[in-house]
């Protein structure tokens, strides 16, 4: 394996910007790997070849004449297949986007770009983001590359497994109820989902406006931590994004946990969980205690309600922002269409999926004439409740722990005839989507069957610090990464 | 409150979809079992609770109204199933 695959996102620039490897050399490694392991793992929708190597030796030139590369020169970067990126397609893990070639970039990609980070493919996903298994994407199957019978988690499923399969060194995934998270904890490295408001979402295909977040994957906190440094910041053409400073986020994983008060929700450890989950979170809690901080029960008393609440809040939204898929401007268009709303119908019924069009219904019926104030307006009530919880437990503790997901990476196949019973992988995450807040998952151990365990750590709004902080000084109490790699999953040659 | 197949056509037809009678029986088992699920939150009083459209209050929506560069006409109709003179063709809407 050569040398560059499993080195830092910092280590990777410091090697490129001191001119001991070229950015291609980098990128030549990467997409080597890429064509090693992707036969098994298949966490790519696109590889893009040709234009990462143009990218890497762009970056080549720039030190070659001298010039400032960026903060993440020569990066291989993943991203999900939901955001933008100028001349590349994006499907959303859809058939109803074939052929779709943006002619933008997303802010967050351009600010990728810009920063010298070399685009090495766009990842698979859940249709439209919608699921936690990658399972309803409308194309390949992304495996777990700790145990390839099992999900990568979703809906940023290729994100997670490209990264825990050494294919990039870091990536970009979305969360609108845990889709960063959640893969993150079941493919085994951290990833963080900022603050609404934190990123923009220009050019990041909607599912929910009011709860999508894009953020990074990594090997290490600190890696999640340089590409968030990037990405982050007001952006003009999102008028949701936070016209707010952003702070030295590397300055903040040195900080440690003496002092610091943690919270630990009752909720969050429910009679039910998986066992092998709450011994590795009560693990991590341990460290955490012995490491200065200090623990405190909180009570999130409106937790129960999170998962139908966001699946209103949701649904509604997505109901909305689909409707623009309709064979006009982009995409899929079906054939022999008697007229303008023959189209419509054939066009959306042969494009999407089976769960994209349950939520389309669903949130269609949650917004019609009627049923508003019963669903969707009781549900934005409820929302508000969950919001003040969070407030109030914040009052007396500087970050939440949780489990980041109720059970570990389970099978192909376990949950895809039961929606219900897959929206409750969901249970932990979703309540930060409602409520706004910043949250990562890190490995905190793995179960007897080798798999990993993820702990969330949710901090205030836009306090990405706290998070970052917490999960630094965790990472470094658990040691996971030093301990723990998945097999390699490169097939025999 | 169970809903019927009926009611599932209705909104079918609301979203732009088509579905098979066989579609239509599993989407009424699954949508009566979810807003059965959802229903739990009937049991919650949020008679003097405000509701949370937008977690900031949309507190950044509005900027001033200038002209700036924007995709040119012939990318924003290059991804068009069909074009013609600058425009989106689509088949007639009126017979």
């Amino acid at each position: 394996m050569s040398a560059f695959i499993d080195r830092t996102v910092g280590e990777i620039r410091a090697l490129v910007a001191a001119g001991e490897a070229s950015a291609t050399d980098v990128c030549r490694a990467y997409l080597e790997r890429i064509r090693a392991v992707e036969p098994r793992v298949q966490a790519f929708r696109t590889v893009l070849d040709t234009a990462a190597l143009e990218d890497a030796a762009r970056i080549d030139r720039l030190l070659r004449e001298g010039r400032n590369p960026g903060p993440l020169a020569g990066v291989p970067i993943a991203v999900k297949d939901v955001l933008c990126a100028r001349g590349a397609p994006t499907t959303c893990g859809s058939r109803i986007l074939a052929g779709f070639v943006p002619a933008f970039d997303a802010t967050s990609v351009a600010r990728l770009r810009a920063a010298g980070a070399v685009l090495v493919g766009k990842t698979n996903m859940d249709e439209f983001a919608m699921g936690s298994s990658t399972e309803n994407s409308a194309f390949e199957k992304t495996r777990n590359p700790w145990d390839l019978g099992r999900v990568p988690g979703g809906s940023s499923g290729g994100s997670a497994a490209c990264v825990a399969a050494d294919e990039a060194a870091a990536s970009l995934g979305t969360d609108t109820g845990g889709s960063i998270r959640q893969p993150a904890a079941f493919c085994g490295i951290p990833a963080l989902k900022p603050t609404y408001g934190r990123v923009s979402r220009y050019g990041l295909v909607a599912f929910a406006s009011s709860l999508d977040q894009v953020g990074p994957f990594g090997r290490t906190v600190e890696d999640v931590a340089r590409v968030l440094q990037v990405i982050a910041g007001h952006d003009p053409l999102d008028s949701t994004s936070a016209p707010r400073p952003v702070p030295d986020y590397a300055a903040a994983l040195q900080r440690g946990l003496r002092g610091l008060r943690i919270g630990i929700p009752r909720e969050y450890f429910p009679a039910g969980l998986d066992p092998e989950v709450e011994v590795a979170a009560r693990g991590a809690l341990r460290l955490a205690e012995k490491a200065g901080a200090h623990l405190v029960d909180v009570a999130l008393p409106h937790t129960e309600y999170a998962i139908p609440t966001y699946y209103i809040v949701a649904t509604a939204e997505a109901s909305s922002n689909l409707a623009r898929y309709d064979g006009v401007r982009y995409g899929h268009r079906a054939e022999a269409a008697a007229d303008l709303a023959d189209l419509y119908v054939r066009t959306r019924t042969e494009g999407f999926g089976p769960e994209v069009k349950r939520r389309i219904m669903l949130g269609t019926y949650v917004l019609s004439s009627g049923y508003y104030d019963a669903y969707y307006l009781k549900a934005q009530k409820v929302r508000t409740l969950l919001m003040q919880d969070f407030d109030r437990a914040f009052e007396s503790v500087d970050a939440i722990v949780t489990p980041t997901s109720p059970t570990p990476a389970f099978r192909f196949g376990d949950k895809v005839d039961d929606p219900l019973s897959m929206y409750l992988s969901d249970i932990f995450t979703v309540t930060l989507n409602l409520a706004g807040l910043p949250g990562m998952s890190i490995p905190c151990g793995l179960t007897k069957d080798r798999l990993p365990v993820g702990l969330q750590i949710v901090g205030r709004r836009f306090d990405e610090e706290m998070v970052l902080r917490v999960a630094a000084a965790l990472e470094g109490e658990i040691g996971f990464r030093a301990a723990h790699r998945p097999p390699s999953p490169v097939a025999a040659s | 409150m169970a809903i019927g197949k009926d009611e599932i056509r209705h909104i079918a037809r609301l979203a732009n979809l088509e579905f098979s009678e066989t579609e239509i029986e599993r989407f009424s088992r699954q949508f009566n079992a979810i807003l059965e699920y959802v229903a739990q939150l009937d049991r919650l009083d949020t008679a003097n609770i405000a509701p949370t459209f937008h977690v900031d209050g949309g507190a950044h929506a509005l900027r001033d109204d200038r002209v700036a560069e924007s995709i040119p006409q012939e990318e924003a109709l290059a991804n068009a199933p069909e074009a013609a003179r600058g425009l989106f063709k689509v088949p007639r809407v009126l017979g």
